[in-house]
């Protein structure tokens, strides 16, 4: 019956399986193209095991001392946002995939790929947002390259930073040390920068304005080492692909199951509004100033009322928790009282049509 | 957040759960019409807190889920020519035609830009003179206003490098082809009330007379659709057949007449194939002699292009009812979201597509 049925609808379906030839926009996107784009092009050439732990920094020993490392581009337009630009958020971007392995931001390399025509005034500003996030997350900027090509041949500017941070044994958060038993807490409101970033982009006005949430997690991850030490058992910052990506690698990489509830997830009315227009789904959209922690439940209100004290905390809740039952899945329970899984998405979310 | 929060109460939605449940002495088969309504029930888990009771069967109402091949290959077409600029709404991008889709052609150096309403298409070719601006009128009554309103204006203000591919289809003519097909199980209607804002509701009574079906105009809320589902219900067990507005505080009997009579100067009923489906003759809207000039498939000659619609696809057996997602054996294994085999697993509206992206764990369980 099976063979039967793929024999004649799977052949003669209206569309052939299409196998892109070269790369879309779609690989960048941080869903399961970006994943297959790794999988298929990079990781084959590069297998080493360090590598292969595929964490937002690597983590390697020098003399006895890990040490943390990761790398990240700046490609964003428009270059200037609300709450932010693309400097300070070369600064954040990198602080933070080093804070989620647990290390402390120490030092920082930029490569600066600047497009002929940019006016000095713009570059200004984002060179002086970048050295004040770096002085404000505890990095030093220690070197540093430029380039400049034709107009058109860049976007203004790109911007590559390269993170570099200490790890001590004491505190050491993974993706794969994730539990069934944990609580799941974020620190705050999701979805501000991808709308932030979207609406100043198509220059699509809302009743209220949104800024972008860009910012160090530093403070808050030692926060959370002062309180719950190494129990704390994950931390990733959820930015590209939003928090839904963040759970499902998450939850592929510990091979445990997540079960989130709706109604718990803090997301701003702007945000929320935003969204219904646009049809996307908040969980998918980029945060750059939030953390999901996977903490064990005793000590889950440690936590949250620890990322409460400060300011980028504020709005910390916990929002589901890790469970044994279908691994490598994340379940919502909706507001309504229904289940749904939340998957990670193909490529970009799209604009629907009505 | 206001006037949306308070459609999605769990304690209202559980007491007319129950309503539903306390109505109903047999099991009755719906269709909500509409991509949209499909989206927020799967997406909430509205089937499953129903149970047996009320068995929802997802309707032809995706319009990108329903753009016959034909025009999608046409659309590619296009799109590779160097001369133009390809515009459309985002979630056609991903729609497969014969052998690639919009986001390849982009790839590839198409110029494709989403917009967010075809007047943004109508202002990129006033911006951009020496282009030829494409906008893919894609969609149901719902759209067609502001689709119509793009020609319209780009008539008046003499912009010559500006047209539209149109692929318009309506609702009526889709409910009727479904309930004339011989294994129909569809016992009353969820009719879209978005289409039904525009439209009003005059249309559907005589289909509601002759086949015996209740239709409810139906809002997209969860406790909307609830709703809808309850007065469907109620209709049913009483052994009424009439159309009923859920959606008041949208739509009127009526609809909106300047919207309706803009879209007649504009477009005029057509044969149009739907996908999944096939041709329903006059279902579909095509522009009128006078807008001629702005029919991009005249202007770059591509309305040659004729892509064989194949029958053999499930996605008809799923519309009608008498196939769930799950039970095709291409769902999920070589159908999926980004490699679609048929119409419905096209975008995120599809039943298909809503299954696989929220359902997975219901079909596990």
């Amino acid at each position: 019956m099976t063979t039967d049925l793929l024999a004649t609808a799977g052949l003669t379906c209206p569309a052939p399986a299409t196998t892109p030839d070269r790369v879309q926009l779609g690989h960048g996107s941080g869903g399961k193209m970006s994943a297959a784009l790794l999988r298929d092009r990079f990781l084959p050439h590069f297998a080493n095991d360090i590598l292969a732990q595929l964490g937002d920094a690597a983590v390697v020993d020098i003399g006895g001392q890990a040490v943390a490392i990761s790398t990240d581009t700046f490609v964003i337009q428009p270059l200037e946002f609300p709450g932010g630009n693309i400097g300070s958020l070369a600064v954040h971007g990198t602080v933070n995939d080093l804070a989620m392995m647990g290390a402390r931001p120490r030092w920082l390399s930029a490569g600066f790929v600047l497009e002929e025509g940019l006016p000095f005034d713009v570059l200004d500003r984002i060179v002086r947002a970048m050295a004040d996030a770096a002085r404000a997350a505890g990095v030093l900027l220690v070197t540093g390259d430029t380039k400049v090509v034709e107009r058109g041949k860049a976007d203004g500017v790109f911007i590559n930073t390269t993170g570099v941070g200490v790890r001590s044994a004491d505190f050491a958060p993974a993706p794969t040390r994730a539990r069934p038993g944990d609580a799941v807490i974020v620190s705050g409101p999701l979805g501000c920068h991808g709308i932030a970033i979207m609406t100043a982009r198509e220059g699509l006005a809302f009743e209220a304005e949104i800024a972008s949430d860009t910012a160090a997690l530093t403070p808050l991850v030692e926060r959370l080492r002062e309180r719950v030490g190494d129990a704390v058992h994950t931390l990733r910052d959820p930015t590209r692909g939003g928090l839904a990506s963040a759970l499902n690698e998450i939850a592929a990489a510990a091979g445990i199951g997540v079960a989130l509830e709706e109604g718990a997830i803090p997301i701003p009315g702007p945000v929320a509004a935003a969204c219904e227009m646009l049809g996307f789904d908040p969980l998918y959209v980029a945060n750059e100033g939030v953390l999901v922690a996977f903490v064990p439940e005793p000590l889950a209100d440690a936590a949250v009322e620890a990322l409460r004290e400060h300011p980028l905390g504020r709005a910390a809740a916990r929002i589901g928790r890790a469970v044994a039952a279908h691994p490598g899945m994340v379940i919502l329970e909706t507001a309504i009282g229904g289940t749904r899984v939340v998957d990670m998405l193909p490529g970009d979310q799209l604009p629907r049509i009505c | 957040m206001k006037y949306l929060s308070e459609y999605r109460d769990g304690r209202v939605a559980r007491a007319v759960i129950a309503e539903i449940k306390a109505t109903a002495t047999r099991p009755w088969v719906l269709m909500e019409v509409c991509g949209g309504q499909t989206h927020t029930i799967v997406k909430q888990g509205l089937d499953e807190l129903l149970g047996d009771v009320v068995e929802m069967v997802h309707g032809p109402g995706c319009p990108v889920c329903v753009t016959p091949l034909e025009q999608i290959d046409k659309a590619l077409a296009l799109a590779a020519r160097p001369d133009i600029i390809f515009t459309s709404f985002g979630d056609m991008l991903r729609v497969p035609g014969s052998d690639c889709d919009l986001l390849q052609i982009r790839a590839r150096g198409g110029a494709v830009r989403i917009v967010y309403s075809p007047l943004d298409a109508l202002e990129l070719a006033r911006k951009t003179p020496d282009k030829q601006v494409v906008f893919f009128a894609v969609g149901f009554e719902t759209t067609a206003p502001a689709n119509a309103m793009a020609v319209w204006r780009a008539k008046e203000l003499g912009v010559e490098n500006f047209s539209v591919l149109v692929s318009h289809v309506t609702v009526p003519p889709a409910m009727t082809a479904l309930l004339d097909a011989p294994d129909n199980r569809i016992q009353g209607f969820l009719a879209a009330g978005h289409v039904c804002t525009i439209m009003g509701w005059t249309e559907y009574e005589p289909i509601a007379a002759k086949y015996r079906v209740p239709i409810i105009v139906t809002g997209f809320e969860p406790l909307d659709i609830l709703e809808g589902m309850l007065l469907a219900v109620r209709q049913l067990e009483e052994g009424r057949h009439e159309v009923e507005n859920q959606y008041v505080r949208s739509v009127r009997r009526d609809g909106n007449q300047p919207a309706q009579d803009l879209v007649s100067r504009v477009f005029e009923l057509v044969d149009r194939n739907w996908r999944g489906i096939g041709p329903i003759p006059r279902s579909g809207l095509g522009l009128r002699a006078e807008f001629a000039a702005f029919d991009a498939e005249k202007r770059f000659a591509v309305d040659g292009i004729h892509t064989a619609e194949p029958t053999a696809c499930r996605a008809g057996d799923v519309l009608r009812g008498v196939l769930k997602p799950f039970d095709c054996a291409a769902f999920g294994t070589i159908c999926t979201p980004e490699h679609p085999l048929g119409a419905p697993m096209v975008s995120s509206e599809g039943a298909c597509a809503a299954y696989y992206n929220y359902g997975r764990f219901r079909s596990a369980v």
